[in-house]
């Protein structure tokens, strides 16, 4: 069994590259994005809230999956054609903004009007009070809720399969069927178990890091 | 000294302060009394500048300023609110030396000399490296004056200042006010607790709500 192992453990692991590389920049790109779009919602400007509204509206109204094979299947249709793996980028990183963009917009709306008129009786100016005292609160606010949607990410980035991208899961399911052994899916378990144990190692440390006040 | 002329503020179409004349001298202290929702808060609002005045003017020495706007110059007002708004994320150390920090462009050792010095005064000992949810009540309030004292502000204001307080810590209350009113502070004191306000006051404006 060791041998059958180490033989497609390669295979596995470079569809964990796949995976990992899917997770990684969609975190690194969608956090911003979100901070940004959650901003952009609680701005007094009404075009520009509600067309926001919309795009959250769609991201998290409709599967992953659906606007996975739209981007890659669909928009070849009408002219626009990506790359599988820019395709399935696309299409996490819009859909993940939206839930770090609700999660910010909540973490914001729920620091109190009187800390902003505090700062502002001492005459800090907007970008010290958000830098200094809104920011620092709404990270430690909304760390819970970012950790679950990391992980949520983790395996939701096995949906790039469908879009025939050689990730973690497909290597499993294409070792399972060439040998008939259900070996690989288990070990592509083990793998996600790990990939998911690790972040929540990372992000219980952050919310430690983060309990020095209340 | 503080002059109000005329002071008016309307939400919605409705007047909460009709033309409000009143002078604050200098090192005295002003109350404002009256029942809930006559508009004392709002008026200490406006004086602090964080609600825009419908129509009147303030003046400040003699000259005319807007505390709306006030951002630039030194005619400072300083507010100790209701609940205190400390900065959970910050040290009470940090609290204090923030503004004068940012703002007053202070180094931090000077800064901080400052503060610790105005944190002795108020019994505040020992408690500059803790945060706010480690203190009491009365220990938060203390904080937020000296947060308010360290931008040396011309004026000091505190809203219902004994309404979050135990009963029995609004003697120690009474007596910081009356202290830093020896020193010379000119003080608007908010309240509804008349004992109180008879205790400390100079001068007391009693406000009515306004027939809608």
């Amino acid at each position: 069994m060791m041998t059958y192992i180490s033989e497609i453990l390669p295979s596995l692991i470079s569809g964990t590259g796949m995976t990992l590389s899917i997770f990684f920049w969609t975190v690194i790109i969608s956090i911003p994005l979100g901070i940004l779009v959650g901003l952009g919602m609680l701005t007094k400007f009404k075009p520009l809230t509600w067309v926001i509204n919309v795009y959250v509206l769609l991201m998290r109204g409709t599967p992953l999956l659906l606007q996975l094979i739209f981007v890659f299947y669909g928009l070849p249709i009408i002219g626009i054609v990506f790359q599988r793996y820019d395709a399935a980028l696309f299409a996490f990183i819009l859909n993940y903004t939206a839930y770090f963009a609700e999660i910010f917009r909540g973490g914001l709306q729920a620091i109190p009007e009187g800390q902003y008129e505090s700062a502002r009786v001492l005459r800090l100016t907007n970008w010290q009070t958000l830098r200094r005292i809104v920011i620092p609160q709404v990270v430690k606010i909304v760390l819970p809720s970012i950790g679950n949607e990391v992980i949520n990410l983790v395996k939701d980035s096995s949906l790039v399969y469908v879009i025939g991208l050689g990730d973690l899961l497909r290597a499993g399911n294409v070792a399972m069927a060439r040998d008939v052994t259900l070996l690989p899916l288990a070990l592509v378990g083990v793998i996600y178990l790990l990939l998911t144990a690790v972040c929540t190692l990372v992000l219980r440390r952050l919310e430690k890091h983060y309990s020095y006040w209340r | 000294m503080l002059e109000l002329k005329g002071i008016t503020k309307k939400f919605d179409g409705k007047v909460i302060l009709d033309n409000v004349n009143l002078t604050v001298q200098d090192g005295q202290i002003l109350t404002i009394v009256g029942p809930s929702g006559a508009g004392k808060t709002t008026l200490l609002r406006c004086i602090s500048g964080l609600s825009p005045v419908d129509g009147g003017q303030f003046r400040l020495d003699g000259q005319a300023f807007d505390p709306a706007t006030n951002r630039d110059n030194d005619a400072v007002i300083g507010v100790v609110f209701q609940d205190f708004q400390l900065f959970p994320n910050l040290t009470v150390l940090q609290n204090v030396t923030l503004a004068p920090t940012m703002v007053l462009k202070k180094t931090t050792a000077a800064a901080e000399q400052e503060a610790r010095e105005l944190l002795k005064r108020l019994n505040l000992d020992g408690k500059a490296d803790l945060y706010p949810y480690e203190l009491s009540g009365g220990q938060k309030q203390r904080v937020a004056i000296v947060r308010a004292l360290a931008m040396h502000p011309k004026l000091l204001c505190y809203d219902e200042p004994t309404s979050a307080l135990d009963p029995d810590l609004r003697k120690e209350v009474e007596q910081i006010i009356l202290s830093l009113k020896q020193e010379g502070m000119t003080q608007i004191v908010v309240t509804h607790d008349i004992p109180f306000a008879e205790n400390i006051a100079d001068q007391m404006l009693r406000v009515e709500p306004k027939q809608a």
